[in-house]
């Protein structure tokens, strides 16, 4: 964010703070290397997952509890948009909702591109031996572009849809403690819950609450979160309102 | 002639035997035909006999006509035969001898007309004593003797110093013989005349060396004369090396013409005293062009200090500096400062005067129009101090310079000599404590250029400013003031010393023009590249503005090429030319690196610095031949796809040059708001229904809420649970 916007003098100065634009690039692409390696183990989950379930690719990904777009949440849409209009009641969302899988798509899309093109990027002498030259200036754009999507949308539409909305403030904690109380459950994903109450499963994952140590370095770890985020943030509008070129 | 030597000789013969037969006449019988009347005043005796009433009261009255008139006998009236010639050296045998010898004798066997006789000058039968007023050899009446042949002489002489003397009676005034002689006179090249060369110092010093009459009654300004002439380069000249052609007392103060100096027809008048010296020393301006401009001597004579200012008049030596006579009287007023008398004005600190590069300058070099005669020579002296007289070139220098021409203006901002150079104290820019040396430079200009000073005051805003401390902080003055390199740039380094000019004067060392030759006065290497290269206006023939070494590097904050403050500005620097190349280089890679000290490439990395040529140039250093060696010095690996593929200055904002780049854009762009855009809406549709649902959930909380924890995933094994 500090090279694309590195005509900014905060971008510059953040830039310093990492150590000078050349230590920052070490940086990212360290960091670059640890998200592809979580990629790759996230898809090895999704396939060893396949493996022990027995199940074929199509029923991996059409099934119940695939984060695969379909018909339903196309429905579902309809149906949230006439309820934010009061047009109708609240719909009945599944296990995810349909803007769930869209933050899904959205990282999983994300992190090929970003990682493919920075690739590109990272070794621009031996993608040339392929492709023409102009690719990696190509490439800049959409690396560029895309990673400021992904931090727009994380830390503005996600945080809003997730953390941020008056019933959910100022944080859904499920995401460090796995847990969810019964009756938000019930609340929030009604055919969730029913699924769940029928299938026997809801009283099999009856847990105790989750520890108050979890609970602190959840917090402390949304709340920097937050603060990075919507400095981003910040610095991205002022950058775009009062900088762009 | 020699007929005329046999009448001579039959003459005597006759004459011999006349006497042997005859009775010489006794003086009362020669009366008897010769008395003669009285002539006033009484003529050289032509015919003879004239003065012959003279002759009673003469030295010779007592003697009888027949004592010199031998052999005239009773026949002598009868026959009217010629007399013998009166040999006066019977009695006066001293003096014929000495004038036998002497110019007024004819050579032997040589007619005698023409040839003074002893009579042309004594007179023949009015023969007195010199101081007798009757005598031709009376000092009053000095006119009757010399002056019958030498006129011209003694023309010349009745208007000099002996001459005027001579008619006042002064006893002390010198007589012709005084200087000549009086029967022995020789002729001038003899080394035996008292006129020739050799013997004038002697001659004149008769009276004029010290303790002589003259020396000793008359008031002249000059002391020891003969003792200091010959001390001095011409009397060593004369008397050790006998150069007879050296300068003796007459060649400077002719012979017979002798006048003061004060006299404007004297020789030795300072107005005369050059073309005197110039007798013998033609050239001299050829000599002194170095310490005076030759020009002036015959231009502006008033300007330039004459010979004697600097050469003592008998005292000229070779090494003149050491024993400046005319210091000293100068000194003793003017160096009292430091002796700690009575303050006086114009005090010279002859200390510092001795430490100075003038230590061994006189003080009627600089201070001319000094007049030594007088008591207060200083009197005469009108004209300032003019640094010219020696200094020419510098001072035409700051004539044409700015600080010159503001001082011919009368700007009372204007610098002049004396405020940069100490006037008695100054001292070589060679010199660690003078304010001309490399470290004191800044300083020295600072005084006036620092901001807040008057030359910085008379600057329009946008001219540049706070230049003493940009050059304090540029690598120049880094390396004079912190490293204490004295060969560093300083001030006058580029813009000269006497003859700055602003940068708009085609003349000037910093006009744009002449900035690479100025700057390659150090830096020549890196001049020669630039010479070759495309900014450079022997290549390139353009009505354009080309760069020179300022445009980048700055005129007084000039930093190493390392340094960020540098980095950042060249870019700018070219961008003010290459706008469009700027822009699109800052849309690349390279260009949103490209802020701090980093790696990233900057203009010169590809383009080089000095040696800029056109891609099309096989020597360019983005030639096809030599794209890939330029991109491999950072990009290990580099190939020609590779370099030459990349673009380096591409935009996405032009759809013909890089449609790519811009459809990859605008479809980036469209994700990018089609996304915020759908769900920035959604978000806010929602929040209305979010405070209901708010609402809702906290009454179900305080009622029935089920409040157990359902396990939806393990954090640590990352499985959801699934119906």
């Amino acid at each position: 964010m500090a090279l694309k916007f590195s005509y900014m003098p905060w971008a510059q100065k953040l830039a310093g703070i990492l150590g000078g634009f050349e230590s920052a690039g070490s940086l990212h692409r360290f960091c670059a290397v640890v998200m592809v390696v979580v990629f790759v183990i996230h898809l090895g989950m999704i396939v060893s997952r396949k493996r022990q379930g027995g199940r074929s690719w199509r029923e991996v990904l059409s099934g119940t509890g695939s984060l695969v777009p379909n018909m339903n949440d196309a429905r579902e849409l309809w149906a949230t948009l006439l309820w934010f209009l009061r047009r109708g009641p609240r719909p009945n969302y599944g296990q995810w909702t349909y803007w769930e899988k869209f933050d899904y798509f959205a990282v999983f899309w994300g992190v090929a591109i970003i990682g493919s093109t920075g690739l590109m990027l990272w070794f621009p002498e031996h993608f040339t031996r392929i492709f023409p030259g102009w690719l990696i200036n190509v490439a800049t754009i959409i690396h560029s572009d895309e990673a400021l999507l992904a931090v727009g949308f994380i830390f503005t539409i996600h945080f809003f849809n997730t953390h941020f909305r008056p019933d959910k403030f100022p944080m859904d904690m499920a995401m460090f403690t796995g847990r969810v109380a019964v009756e938000e459950l019930k609340e929030d994903r009604p055919r969730y819950y029913e699924e769940l109450a029928a299938s026997g499963e809801l009283e099999k994952n009856i847990v105790p609450p989750a520890p108050r140590e979890m609970h602190f370095w959840g917090a402390v770890f949304g709340a920097i979160a937050l603060v990075v985020g919507f400095s981003l943030v910040g610095l991205i509008i002022y950058s775009m309102v009062f900088g762009y070129r | 002639m020699r007929i005329w030597w046999t009448c001579l000789a039959l003459g005597i013969l006759l004459g011999a035997s006349s006497w042997a037969t005859g009775e010489e006449l006794t003086s009362a019988q020669c009366l008897e035909c010769h008395a003669v009347e009285a002539v006033t005043p009484p003529r050289i005796p032509s015919p003879p006999g004239e003065d012959l009433f003279l002759l009673p009261e003469s030295v010779h009255g007592g003697l009888e006509c027949s004592d010199c008139h031998g052999g005239v006998t009773e026949e002598h009236p009868l026959e009217k035969a010629a007399l013998p010639r009166v040999d006066c050296g019977q009695c006066h045998a001293d003096e014929a001898e000495l004038l036998a010898r002497s110019v007024h004798h004819p050579p032997v066997g040589a007619a005698t007309e023409g040839y003074p006789q002893c009579y042309s000058c004594h007179g023949a039968h009015g023969v007195f004593k010199q101081d007798d007023a009757r005598s031709y050899l009376f000092t009053a009446a000095w006119d009757r003797a010399c002056s019958q042949c030498h006129e011209k002489e003694e023309a010349v002489y009745r208007e000099s110093l002996h001459g005027t003397a001579m008619v006042k009676g002064d006893p002390l005034a010198p007589h012709c013989w005084d200087c000549h002689g009086s029967h022995g006179i020789l002729p001038p090249e003899n080394p035996g005349s008292r006129s020739n060369p050799i013997n004038v110092p002697e001659m004149c010093g008769a009276c004029h060396a010290e303790n002589a009459p003259v020396a000793a009654a008359r008031n002249i300004a000059q002391h020891d004369i003969l003792q200091h002439y010959e001390e001095s380069i011409h009397g060593e000249g004369l008397k050790r090396k006998g150069l007879t052609v050296t300068a003796v007392c007459s060649s400077c103060h002719t012979a017979h013409h002798v006048l003061p100096h004060t006299d404007a027809r004297s020789t030795i008048h300072r107005d005369n005293v050059v073309k005197t010296c110039m007798q013998c020393h033609t050239l001299i301006e050829e000599v002194h062009r170095k310490v005076v401009e030759g020009r002036l001597w015959e231009e502006e004579p008033n300007k330039v200090p004459v010979c004697i200012d600097c050469h003592q008049p008998h005292a000229a030596r070779k090494v003149y500096y050491d024993e400046g006579v005319s210091d000293k009287d100068c000194m003793a007023c003017h160096g009292h400062a430091v002796t700690g008398a009575t303050r006086v004005l114009a005090a010279v600190d002859t200390i510092e005067l001795a430490s100075s590069t003038h230590a061994r300058t006189r003080c009627a070099q600089c201070h001319t129009g000094a007049q030594p005669s007088l008591h207060r020579p200083c009197e005469t002296i009108a004209a300032k101090v003019d640094c010219s007289i020696c200094h020419a070139a510098m001072v035409n220098d700051y004539r044409r310079g700015v600080h010159g021409q503001l001082a011919a203006r009368g700007d009372p901002d204007a610098p002049e000599c004396l405020d940069c150079h100490r006037g008695h104290g100054t001292q070589s820019k060679r010199d660690p404590a003078s304010p001309t040396f490399p470290r004191n430079v800044p300083t020295l200009c600072g005084a006036c250029h620092r901001e807040g000073e008057r030359a910085a005051r008379r600057l329009p805003p946008e001219r540049q400013h706070e230049i003493v401390a940009h050059y304090s902080m540029s690598i120049h003055g880094k390396g004079l003031l912190q490293s204490g390199l004295v060969v560093t740039a300083m001030c006058s380094d580029c813009h000269t010393a006497h003859r700055e000019l602003p940068r708009t004067d085609p003349e000037s060392t910093v006009h744009p023009d002449n900035v690479p030759a100025t700057c390659g006065r150090c830096h020549h290497g890196i001049q020669e590249v630039f010479e070759t290269s495309i900014h450079s206006a022997s290549v390139s023939q353009t009505e354009r503005k080309l760069p020179v070494c300022s445009d980048c590097h700055s005129a007084h904050s000039i930093v190493r090429t390392a340094e960020e403050q540098f980095v950042e500005s060249v870019i700018g620097a070219c961008g003010d030319c290459h706008r469009e190349e700027a822009e699109t280089y800052r849309d690349t890679y390279h260009g949103k690196t490209a802020y701090g000290p980093g790696k990233a490439a900057k203009c010169y990395d590809c383009h080089g610095a000095h040696d800029i040529l056109p891609p099309s140039d096989p020597h360019s250093r983005l030639s096809r031949q030599n794209i890939v060696a330029t991109c491999a010095q950072c990009h290990r690996g580099a190939h020609l796809r590779f370099a030459a593929g990349y673009l380096t200055h591409a935009t996405h904002h032009d759809p013909k040059k890089y449609p790519a780049l811009f459809f990859t854009f605008w479809a980036m762009t469209a994700l990018l708001v089609g996304t915020f855009a759908f769900f920035g809406l959604h978000t806010l549709a929602w929040l209305p229904v979010s405070f209901r649902e708010l609402r809702h959930r906290k009454r179900l909380v305080e009622t029935t809420g089920d409040q157990r924890m359902f396990r939806r995933f393990d954090p640590r094994r990352g499985n959801c649970i699934s119906s």
